[in-house]
């Protein structure tokens, strides 16, 4: 993996260490486990629970070849069926920045395996989980949550949705009253 | 029956509204459906009571007429599986509950039927008739004929294979099920019985050597559109729905006995005749409208024919005791064939627009909901005239690999819709005259029309549109009478009934949502112009006029 690295610096003049995670080609890493993750943060006594983050997720979204496989995978395993290219059909739409069960990389790996209860399948024994994994990352980039120079810019099918590389996040801000923490 | 009557009709002889005084018609009460996922069922009137099914979870409602407001006599709730939700192509509608003999049945998403005692509510029986595990639903209003409970599966999206079944109405037995594919055993086609018009009918096993191997056992066909029957010759009509999946490629063959119309003994199920009016489906031109029981004139004899307003673009003309096209006239603009030859009974597909993997096809006419979906037309035995909702729209078409894995869509297309050419309605109700064979006029609409019709003794016809808007229009004339803005969007089926008061009542569900209306009900986002299977394209300003809702409507006239 050093040695690619190392190649895509010399070959593509990438200088951030981001640049090297974008090419890199994992086939057979150990895919992050996924534990305790909760559609929701609300928990009783005011202090959100955060979803456990896993610190390998992070990669899936910011690497180019996983987020092209995921999109591949998308169509094989038939996701555009009930979600059409992101913007949805009989399942909500996935390019917005409304999430039922929660827009992190963890929560809709838990979604595409664990199934939902209102007619989303399960996908537990399926789909290999790095797979899953690279899926996720590519459901995160159609809302704009995944590294912008590792989405891929057009694909060559009928001009479906916007390419990801246009795909703004969500501006927010928060800025609660001190009083009420 | 949502019919009104076995030849699908939907005529009523009541004639206090009319013409003349139509303009007056005001809201005598409003019920809330409490659903908000689009209301297609027909209201149904029996004695003193309305019942109704909503969209998932299918409660129905029994409403008291003789309550001032239309009290709520009782409700039944099954209990739908929520799992099932996934399973429905174009949002968990339902058509409308069925009564026969102090019952009512109706369906419920999760491919259950149930029979209800009409008077209590109270659950007599409730039949798991398929699996929505591999992808049969129910959304279409059962038919009872000769005691038997006629129902049929949703779910062609997902490679369900189609089939209709007969149930006891006393106990919720099956007394029989005919498959659309498969070998005949399965389609119930004995060859004693089975005298189909045209040649391409007569093999042996069409079901099965008309597929690639296995393949018709996830080859769709499926049964949820409206069924005739002529007492006379004792047969029932119905269609089977487009073949699996969408993306014709992996499919080579007539694909038979997918979309086209059966003629079936009720008692036995045994298969008399059958038609294709599109072999070897390209685009999801699904067959299962509604088929007119009409005895007309026909180049100067007697005729029992069924007409057929099909999807694919052509107003057919079938003979109905031999399965003999007699005419087949196009009433929109059609691009995706060039007309039906009626030597063989063969539609002629356009060579041009053949789909073929690496090629986007453009400028297919009618696109795949078709010229016209499921929104049953009317007949008034007073103008001789069907009313027909219809609509003019085209799309591009993409076929893609695919593979089938049970409990997900087996599609196999991108595709986006946009209007017909033309001022950019892409709706109309139009009025055909079945006899001449041509069009009177039509009432223009900006968007699908996606709700049912009613015509009545006094010369006028109801329905409704997407935006929400329930109109009365003169039978003759087309001219538009009356209308009344509801809440939300129209894609149920109009009624008219006498009211315990002696008085005449129109009824209407309003609640937008259906394949035409997901894109508003789903909340779905129109930056992919292939959500909603095409219709993202289109929304426009639909989601500005139209807004999420579920209410019964019920206009009388002033006292
Ligand atoms: C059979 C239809 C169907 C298929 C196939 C399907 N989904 Fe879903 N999906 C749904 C439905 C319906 C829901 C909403 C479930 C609910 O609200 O309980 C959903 C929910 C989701 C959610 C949660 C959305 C949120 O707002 O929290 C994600 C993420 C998701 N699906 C991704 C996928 C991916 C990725 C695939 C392919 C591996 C896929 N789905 C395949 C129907 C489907």
């Amino acid at each position: 993996m050093y040695s690619r690295c190392l190649a895509s610096l010399l070959l593509l003049g990438c200088t951030l260490l981001a640049g090297c995670e974008r090419e890199t080609r994992a086939f057979h890493e150990e895919a992050p486990a996924i534990n305790d993750v909760s559609p929701t943060d609300f928990r009783a006594g005011g202090t959100p629970r955060p979803v456990a983050k896993n610190p390998q997720a992070a990669e899936y979204e910011r690497n180019a070849f996983h987020i092209s496989e995921g999109k591949r995978y998308y169509e094989w395993y038939n996701c555009y069926s009930c979600h059409a290219a992101g913007g949805g059909d009989i399942g909500p739409p996935l390019m917005d920045d409304e999430w039922r069960y929660g827009g992190e990389i963890e929560q809709i790996f838990s979604s595409i395996v664990e199934g939902r209860p209102n007619g989303m399948p399960s996908f537990a024994g399926r789909i290999p989980e790095q797979q899953v994994w690279e899926i996720a990352a590519y459901v995160r980039s159609m809302s704009g949550n995944a590294a912008k120079d590792a989405v891929p810019s057009r694909g060559d099918e009928i001009k479906t949705t916007k390419p990801l590389t246009q795909v703004p996040p969500t501006p927010e801000r928060s800025e609660p009253p001190r009083s009420n923490r | 029956m949502p019919s009104r009557d076995y030849a699908n009709t939907r005529y009523s002889g009541l004639d206090e509204i009319t013409t003349d005084n139509v303009a007056k018609l005001q809201v005598a009460f409003t019920f809330a459906t409490g659903t908000l996922l689009g209301q297609e069922s027909a209201p149904i009137v029996i004695g003193d009571t309305l019942y109704f099914v909503t969209p998932y979870p299918n409660i129905l409602y029994a409403v008291d007429l003789t309550q001032p407001g239309g009290a709520l006599k009782w409700k039944f709730d099954p209990k739908p599986a929520a799992a099932s939700q996934g399973v429905a192509c174009c949002q968990p509608v339902n058509r409308g509950p069925t009564y026969y003999n102090g019952r009512i049945f109706y369906n419920t998403l999760d491919a259950h039927t149930v029979a209800l005692d009409a008077e209590t509510g109270q659950l007599l029986w409730k039949t798991r008739v398929g699996d929505f595990n591999y992808g049969d639903t129910f959304t279409m209003a059962p038919l009872v004929v000769k005691n038997k409970v006629l129902v049929g599966n949703s779910g062609a999206e997902f490679g369900a294979r189609g089939w209709l079944a007969a149930l006891d109405a006393s106990d919720g037995s099956i007394a029989w099920r005919a498959f659309t594919t498969g070998p005949d055993s399965d389609v119930l086609i004995d060859h004693a019985e089975f005298k189909p018009f045209y040649p391409q009918y007569r093999g042996k096993d069409l079901g099965v050597s008309q597929w690639p191997p296995e393949h018709w056992k996830i080859g769709g066909g499926t049964v949820w559109g409206w069924i005739s029957y002529d007492p006379e010759l004792d047969l029932i009509y119905y269609g089977t729905s487009n073949p699996s999946p969408w993306n014709h490629e992996v499919r080579p063959g007539d694909n038979h006995w997918t979309n086209g119309i059966f003629a079936r003994d009720p008692d036995t199920g045994k298969a008399r005749w059958f038609y294709q009016f599109s072999p070897h489906d390209l685009w999801d031109h699904s067959a299962v409208n509604e088929n007119l029981i009409l005895d007309m004139q026909w180049q100067g004899q007697m005729r029992k024919v069924v007409v057929r307003p099909e999807r694919n673009g052509y107003m057919y003309v079938i003979d109905r005791v031999t399965g003999e096209v007699l005419a087949a006239d196009a009433y929109t603009y059609i691009t995706a064939s060039k007309g039906v030859d009626l030597k063989t009974g063969r539609l002629i597909y356009n060579e041009d627009k053949t789909p073929s993997q690496g090629r986007v096809v453009r400028e297919v006419c009618p696109n795949s909901p078709g010229a016209k979906d499921w929104t049953p037309s009317s007949f008034s035995k007073r103008t001789g005239l069907i009313y027909m909702p219809h609509n003019n729209m085209c799309m591009d078409w993409e076929v893609k690999p695919v593979s089938y894995i049970a409990g997900t869509g087996y599609i196999g297309v991108n595709a986006r819709f946009y209007p017909g050419p033309g001022d950019g309605n892409v709706g109309e109700l139009m009025a055909w005259d079945p006899v001449a064979r041509r069009k009177l006029w039509g009432v223009p609409e900006r968007w699908p029309v996606w709700s049912g019709t009613a015509v009545t003794a006094g010369d006028v016809v109801f329905y409704g549109n997407l935006e929400g808007w329930f109109k009365a229009v003169h039978a003759q004339t087309g001219e538009v009478l009356w209308q009344f803005k509801t809440a939300s969007g129209i894609i149920g089926q109009p009624t008219t009934f006498r009211g315990p008061d002696g008085r005449q009542y129109v009824a209407i569900l309003s609640g937008i949502g259906g394949w035409a209306g997901a894109m508003v009900s789903g909340e779905l986002d129109e930056r992919d112009p292939t959500a909603a299977k095409g219709f993202g394209n289109m929304v426009g300003e639909l989601k500005k006029q139209s807004g999420i809702g579920g209410m019964l409507y019920v206009f009388a006239l002033p006292r």
